[in-house]
């Protein structure tokens, strides 16, 4: 197995094994996070500091280099501009996320465990990525 | 505003995010590559030669992710209240407006804001606010959907 393939498996698996640790693959633990009028769960304030807490160091040094590891080229974001798009469909996926708990990553590790509900919402999901495809394709930017 | 200490898991939501924070670190450091989970999976659905099996490692690894879990213990309680009609719909706006956004909790939220990113900044905000504006109207206005 090509080497940059088995490190994807195994930042896909660390990443899930994450999501299932911090209570994150649960949407209810979610939900109690989004409801700030209710019973208020902070859990996931501390994931993304878990989490940026690690990842600020990685960045930095990712940042620095012009390849990775494995000899990959480094694809880091490098826009800066606030437009529409960014502002308008990142609001309408808190909308999204609001409804049902669910982003995109627990919902494949919910699928994983075998939630019908996961495999519901993650079909649903892919068919919301194809519309936007289809989408682009009549509007080339 | 109300913690709901029951329910509060400081400890291990610290170790499961350090562990999220850990596989983007690995994936950038060792791949070059942002682990944005809608990203990902979105490139899939226009795939390019040569583009698709890191997707489908890196996605294989979330969704086996459970599996391997089950090697050394019970899964952890996953509890979704919403019904069908409400999955549907939730999933549609997530796919159309993750890829509008260009990202999502894994790659605004837990990559954009540790490269300090002005659009992901922006962008974490605005779906924390409408996200915690939804969960409010839900739960609070409109009586429970």
């Amino acid at each position: 197995m090509n080497r940059s393939l088995l490190s994807a498996f195994i930042a896909g698996l660390i990443f899930g094994i994450g999501l299932l640790v911090s209570g994150m693959a649960n949407p209810a633990k979610v939900l109690g996070f989004l409801d700030l009028a209710g019973p208020w769960d902070p859990s996931l304030a501390l994931v993304m500091s878990g989490a940026v807490a690690v990842g600020l160091i990685a960045f930095n040094l990712a940042g620095k280099r012009q390849t990775s590891l494995l000899g990959d080229v480094m694809r880091l974001p490098t826009r800066q501009d606030i437009d529409k798009p960014l502002v308008l469909g990142s609001l309408g996926f808190g909308i999204g996320w609001g409804l049902a708990g669910f982003c995109p990553g627990p919902a494949l590790v919910a699928l994983g465990a075998g939630e019908l509900k996961a495999l519901v919402f993650t079909v649903a999901m892919l068919s919301g990525m194809a519309v936007y495809e289809l989408l682009q394709r009549q509007r080339p930017s | 505003m109300t913690i709901d200490w029951q329910a509060f898991t400081p400890w291990t939501s610290l170790l499961g995010g350090a562990l999220i924070g850990l596989a983007a670190a690995a994936f950038v450091l060792l791949n070059g590559r942002i682990a944005g989970i809608s990203g990902i999976v979105g490139g899939l659905l226009t795939p390019k030669k040569g583009d698709a099996g890191w997707r489908l490692a890196f996605v294989g690894g979330m969704i086996t992710a459970p599996l391997f879990w089950l090697l050394a213990s019970s899964l952890p309680v996953i509890q979704i209240d919403a019904g069908f009609p409400m999955l549907v719909v939730a999933g549609l706006v997530v796919g159309v407006s993750t890829r509008f956004g260009a990202g999502c909790t894994s790659g605004h939220g837990v990559c954009g804001i540790s490269r300090l990113s002005p659009r992901s900044l922006i962008a974490t905000g605005a779906f924390m606010l409408s996200g915690f504006a939804t969960v409010f109207i839900i739960r609070h206005l409109s009586g429970g959907l």
